[in-house]
């Protein structure tokens, strides 16, 4: 047990897949209505928290331990953690032709509800609670009768993740470069219901090569990864000076 | 995670229940006398006698198939008995059934008497050779529809058979088709008068119980002018070590106007793990589009049988005729299965749609094959096929053989084709939004299969559904 009102604790996290270590001893603490912003290079290890924290197979715990709100959830199953309130946004969201956006989104919702001891909803009221959802990211009723992320643009997928997101209403939710891929417009969308969802109860993850969403989202904190660790942590100033001068003063 | 997939798709097989009835067998081995016999214990006119002699002297001429994408122990067709029927009588009510019957029934979740009335099916019963009962022919007489046995039929309404049997498939038209014409023991007919609209949903149910009896049953389905009918079919059989063929015909005619709705869920015993045992479903079904704007429609769920060699097809003569097929396969550790469909387009203005989804697992082999012809009368006619494949796990195969023939420049078809795999990726994304896995297959194979569930009736989707071991719940919404 670790006893703190933190939603998420990462103590000495270490994390290897196919024997070659990706995240070497990372420490990390978010508390209730904080946002965290991960920035760094291309295969610092960001994605692979994200993974990690959502209990991809592929990736070994080798040492350190994860606590979801003081419960140590190393040994827990992807959909046990996502039951609970872990959310991964993916970066490259994995399509699925043939399974319906509203069937998928329903099943999804309605096996979160079951576990925390809610009504599921049957497709009437389903279809009501997500309505404003919909109008919160601008999105177009008919995208919930396509295939689940088939066929959609980069935008359309990130934008579908976020609605995912306000669907499940998780405690944490680690969003991997849900930045990537969307226009100026699409952007302001997506950070606009980001900021929606956030409340004093839930924390955020941000995972982002760019300091351009964090014009829009506000980071308390900002860390840089490398070779799997936090090599610094700041403030918002500290994506600024990032933006400016590269990771390669560090 | 493959693990999961692998229990998933393993659940045991729950039909494999031998019942222990009473059977009159007939030796092994097939030559003249063997049909004569099966032609006496039937009491049959001379004139079928004589049918079934010109099919087995075309068949003793012909050799079995090798062409299709499967590969099987050699069939030695001296070594089987082409005739089993349960020792009882024919039966006058559903009370004088043998009880271990009806419990079969039960344990096969055939609705007969009561369930038989709320789910308003009739049901004609094939257990190995023989029709035990028919219900429901009562309300079906008030409309004119005769539904019956097709040893019934031979007697009660000869000309009508004499009139259609081998018009679509005729005795020489293939290996298995010329031995079931040999030997046939029994199956179904169904006659829809003109202007009739079946005022019901019929039903087969067909059985193989005894260990090395071959299952050879006929079916025949006309639908006279204007009328339509909708055909049920489910097979399953109990679980033999050794193999058993199973090679029925099918044939359908629709007249002017007319419309045949024909539902197979195809559940026969597909042998264990190692492939050992397991039906060899060697099936020729065909249809005809005899009179104009017609229209005959497959529908049909593979998820049995060790090896399946099978081609609902249909001949579109009439102008402005519409064939249509759409198919589940489904295949797990050693199955095979080559199935597919041809569509002859010779009439005017005729249509035809194609949708084949084949599904494989463990180590099994799933292959479509088809061919869609255009005739040169069959100016302005159309097709468009659609086949998709979903493989799970890495060990299995998915093929596909689409043949066009095309012999006039005024038609049009089109061919889109897709394969897609179930990955740990998708099940990780479908995780990380609290979906287990098993919901999650369960979800993708819903997805994957609904355009053609939506074809089939209403009891046969819950229970194919069932069948490929999924739950719907969450897909329809």
């Amino acid at each position: 047990m670790s006893d703190t009102k933190a939603i998420l604790k990462i103590e000495d996290l270490t994390v290897s897949i196919q024997e070659k270590k990706i995240i070497d001893k990372l420490n990390i603490e978010v508390l209730p209505g904080q946002v965290h912003a991960i920035m760094g290079k291309n295969g610092s290890g960001k994605s692979t928290l994200g993974k990690v924290l959502s209990r991809h197979p592929d990736y070994n715990i080798d040492s350190g331990n994860i606590y979801f709100e003081n419960k140590l959830i190393n040994e827990e199953e992807p959909h046990e953690i996502a039951r609970e309130g872990i959310f991964l946004g993916f970066q490259y969201p994995i399509e699925i032709p043939g399974v319906t956006n509203s069937s998928f989104l329903r099943l999804s919702y309605n096996s979160v509800a079951k576990h925390k001891g809610l009504d599921e909803l049957d497709p009437l009221e389903f279809n009501e609670f997500i309505q404003p959802k919909l109008d919160l990211l601008k999105i177009d009723k008919s995208f919930l009768d396509r295939g689940l992320n088939s066929g959609f643009s980069g935008g359309e997928k990130k934008r579908n993740e976020i609605l995912q997101m306000a669907v499940l209403d998780p405690k944490i939710a680690v969003l991997d470069e849900t930045d990537s891929g969307l226009d100026i417009d699409a952007l302001k969308i997506v950070a606009h219901g980001i900021n929606a969802l956030k409340s004093s109860n839930n924390a955020i993850i941000l995972i982002t090569h760019y300091q351009r969403l964090l014009n829009y989202i506000e980071p308390d904190f900002v860390h840089v990864m490398s070779a799997g660790k936090i090599i610094k942590s700041g403030d918002k100033s500290l994506a600024i000076e990032l933006e400016n001068k590269g990771y390669d003063w560090l | 995670m493959n693990t999961i997939i692998n229990e998933i798709v393993d659940k045991e097989y729950k039909h494999g229940f031998v019942s222990n009835i009473d059977s009159e067998i007939l030796d092994k081995g097939l030559n003249v006398k063997t049909i004569q016999e099966i032609s006496k214990k039937k009491n049959e006119p001379d004139w079928l006698l004589d049918f079934r002699l010109e099919a087995f002297e075309k068949w003793l001429k012909m050799t079995e198939p090798k062409w299709a994408n499967v590969n099987y122990n050699k069939i030695d067709y001296q070594d089987i008995s082409y005739f089993s029927a349960p020792k009882k009588p024919k039966l006058k009510s559903m009370d004088e059934v043998d009880p271990e019957l009806i419990r079969t029934f039960d344990k096969l979740g055939v609705p007969m008497n009561e369930r038989a009335a709320l789910a308003g099916v009739a049901v004609d019963v094939i257990f190995d050779s023989v029709s035990v009962a028919t219900t429901y022919k009562e309300k079906l007489k008030e409309h004119g529809v005769i539904f019956c046995s097709f040893s019934e039929a031979v007697h009660s309404h000869p000309d009508l058979i004499k009139k259609h049997l081998g018009t679509v498939i005729p005795t020489r038209d293939n290996f298995f088709a010329a031995l079931n014409s040999a030997v046939f023991s029994d199956g179904s007919f169904c006659y829809i008068p003109k202007g009739v609209t079946c005022p019901m949903e019929l039903s087969t149910y067909f059985r193989i119980n005894t260990q090395e009896t071959g299952q050879f049953e006929r079916t025949l389905i006309i639908a006279d002018d204007d009328s339509y009918v909708s055909y049920l079919e489910g097979c399953t059989a109990p679980k033999f070590d050794t193999n058993q063929l199973h090679a029925a015909v099918v044939e359908l005619v629709a007249m002017d106007n007319a419309e045949i709705k024909y539902s197979t869920v195809q559940n026969w015993y597909a042998g264990d793990k190692e492939g050992k045992g397991g039906i060899y479903n060697f099936v020729t079904k065909r249809g005809l589009c005899k009179g104009q704007n017609s229209k005959i429609s497959w529908t049909q769920v593979e998820t049995g049988s060790a090896v399946t060699w099978k081609y609902p097809s249909c001949v579109l003569r009439g102008d402005n005729s519409v064939g249509e097929f759409y198919s589940v396969a489904l295949t797990n550790n050693l199955q095979q299965a080559d199935t597919g469909t041809k569509m002859v387009h010779i009439g005017k203005n005729t249509k035809s749609k194609i949708i084949s989804k084949g599904i494989s697992a463990g180590k099994s082999h799933n292959t479509y094959r088809g061919l869609v012809r255009f005739a040169p009368t069959a100016k302005n006619s159309r097709n468009f096929s659609q086949c998709d494949s979903l493989l799970i796990g890495r060990n299995c195969g998915a093929h596909t053989f689409p043949k066009i023939d095309s012999q006039n420049n005024q038609s049009m078809v089109e061919h889109e084709a897709t394969t897609s795999k179930i990955g740990e990726e998708q099940l990780f994304y479908l995780a990380s939004r609290g979906i287990d896995p098993e919901e999650a297959i369960s979800l993708i194979i819903n997805g994957f299969v609904k355009d053609v569930f939506v074809h089939l009736p209403m009891e046969f989707a819950v229970e194919a559904s069932q069948l490929l071991g999924l739950k719907l719940e969450g897909s329809v919404g």
